[in-house]
């Protein structure tokens, strides 16, 4: 379970976060959506102790976030970062199977290498892209590639930051699936962004939408089509009309 | 009167900022040096960089040695030649190339090839995010980039400085033999009996400490690197200088410290 109170984040005089209040149940599927450059990727960098927030609390499993061993706190976390974010002096097999060769999840070279291909293909990529290196595959591979990585070592809670953009709906659906199983299969947590109006739908147990640095609307998935809130409805149907300002 | 308090304010402002950028590079190099000691090592990082930072260093510093080396030895026999002294060439060539311009201009040459690397290569992890992916992956950045190459350059660049020495006092005997006539056998034999032990010790411990300024240099700029290629570009002029500089002033002070009467 991750808790997050009034937290607040600025960037010079630019608020980006100004008090969310969000609570992750433990074992569930969270989206989060909300225009680009709300601070979705800030919110989830707070969580993590990437990004200081300037106010606020986080607690995971009822302990702060920012006291006791980081090592530790960090261990129960997989993060897909919205870039990518993949080792390019690294082989594909080595920035899947980092965690595996290193610290205290080591394990002999070759069953590491054996892990990174078995995740690898459940991101529907072959064995034939594990001694490439980063610069060599497409963006959507990258993607693919690092969500294998952030899944890799099996956390407990992991973060994706538009796991979809960038991929084929036909690939988009396998991913969709594939972080739909991580939660009811192995039973972890999952935060997710994104943009992407059906990823959500067969992701998601519940949804929070963040507009303006707040939590606009929280509530199960389900409840979403009926929800009355305008800003919601204007970011569901993906109308130009609505409350939320657009520039044109 | 306000120019005054202006144009000391100004000042007053610059020796606060250089005040607290030096203690943040102090600061920066007193954890890389806890995070080399302290496990988990990285021995593959750290043979990764011996290999970049020392190995494929060498020619570069190879043919600075060799040049300068020839350069000297015809200035300080054209030097000598005025008080009909050219007998000091091999000497003044071996002290010379051991004592300063081996350890200096190898680490400026090194300065320039791997800060600027180490800078370009950090910056680029932190502007892409793969600094703070490794974060994630329960792997300390300082541990795991920072110190292998702060330890590899602290240990190669005097190797680099004894090749250079070596190579240097090579080019002089080059050059007294084929163009100043000098005897080869008499000239060897001349710089072996002159060179003493801590000429070419000093030399390579100066070399240490350049290899460590170099590499904290580019990691410093490279991990605080700002945002974009432009913050990239920025970082690896600012690791290039900053090493350079370091460098020569640190040159003075050790020279102070090993030689003055
Ligand atoms: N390190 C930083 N320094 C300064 N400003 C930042 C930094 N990181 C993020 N911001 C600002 O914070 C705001 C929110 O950024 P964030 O990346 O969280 O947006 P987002 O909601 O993820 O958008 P998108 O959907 O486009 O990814 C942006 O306006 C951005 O300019
Ligand atoms: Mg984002």
């Amino acid at each position: 379970m991750i808790e997050l109170a009034g937290l607040h984040k600025s960037f010079g005089p630019k608020a980006v976060l100004r008090g969310v209040d969000l609570s992750v149940p433990k074992g569930t599927s969270t989206v989060i959506i909300g225009g680009s450059g709300t601070g979705k990727s800030v919110l989830l960098k707070c969580i993590l102790g990437l990004v200081e927030p300037d106010a606020g609390t986080i607690t995971v499993d009822g302990r702060p976030a920012r006291q006791g061993d980081r090592d530790a706190f960090l261990a129960r976390f997989g993060m897909l970062f919205q870039g990518g974010a993949l080792f390019d002096s690294m082989p594909v097999w080595q920035n899947v199977a980092f965690r595996l060769l290193r610290g205290t999840l080591k394990m002999p070279r070759a069953a590491a290498r054996e892990v990174a291909l078995d995740k690898l293909r459940r991101v529907g990529l072959g064995p034939e892209v594990a001694d490439l290196y980063p610069a060599e595959l497409s963006g959507g591979m990258q993607k693919r590639v690092s969500l294998a990585r952030a899944i890799a070592a099996e956390p407990q809670i992991i973060f994706f930051d538009e796991p979809t953009t960038g991929l084929d709906p036909i690939m988009s659906g396998v991913i969709n699936r594939l972080i739909r199983e991580i939660v009811t299969e192995m039973g972890a947590t999952a935060l997710t962004i994104t943009h992407d109006m059906s990823s959500v739908r067969a992701i998601a147990d519940r949804v929070a939408m963040l507009h303006a640095g707040k939590i606009r609307w929280e509530g199960p998935v389900s409840d979403m089509d009926a929800a009355t809130d305008p800003y919601l409805t204007q970011f569901i149907s993906g109308s130009a009309d609505g409350p939320i300002e657009t520039l044109r | 009167m306000s120019v005054v308090t202006a144009s000391f304010g100004t000042l007053g402002r610059q020796v606060l900022g250089t005040l607290a950028a030096i203690g943040r590079v102090t600061g920066f190099a007193l954890r890389v040096l806890v995070h080399m000691l302290r496990p988990p090592y990285y021995p593959r990082e750290l043979v990764g960089q011996l290999l970049a930072i020392g190995w494929f260093s060498l020619p570069v510093v190879g043919l600075t040695a060799l040049f300068t080396g020839g350069a000297l030895a015809l200035q300080i026999y054209a030097g000598g030649a005025r008080f009909n002294a050219e007998a000091v060439v091999p000497s003044i060539v071996a002290i010379g190339m051991a004592r300063e311009l081996g350890p200096v201009l190898g680490g400026l040459m090194v300065a320039g090839r791997v800060a600027a690397a180490i800078a370009a290569e950090l910056g680029t992890m932190k502007v892409t995010e793969q600094i703070d992916a490794l974060t994630t992956l329960s792997t300390n950045p300082m541990k795991f980039l920072a110190a292998p190459r702060v330890l590899a350059a602290t240990l190669t660049v005097p190797l680099l400085v004894a090749v250079g020495d070596a190579i240097g006092i090579m080019g002089g005997w080059l050059v007294s033999t084929s163009r100043l006539g000098f005897n080869s056998a008499v000239y060897l034999q001349n710089t072996a009996d002159f060179l003493q032990v801590w000429d070419v010790g000093s030399g390579l411990v100066k070399g240490a400490v350049f290899g460590f300024l170099v590499a904290l240099m580019g990691c410093y700029h490279g991990m605080n690197s700002g945002r974009g290629a432009q913050g990239v570009g920025r970082a690896t002029t600012n690791a290039v200088v900053s090493a350079s500089v370091l460098i020569l002033a640190s040159n003075y002070l050790l020279t102070e410290a090993f030689f003055s009467a």
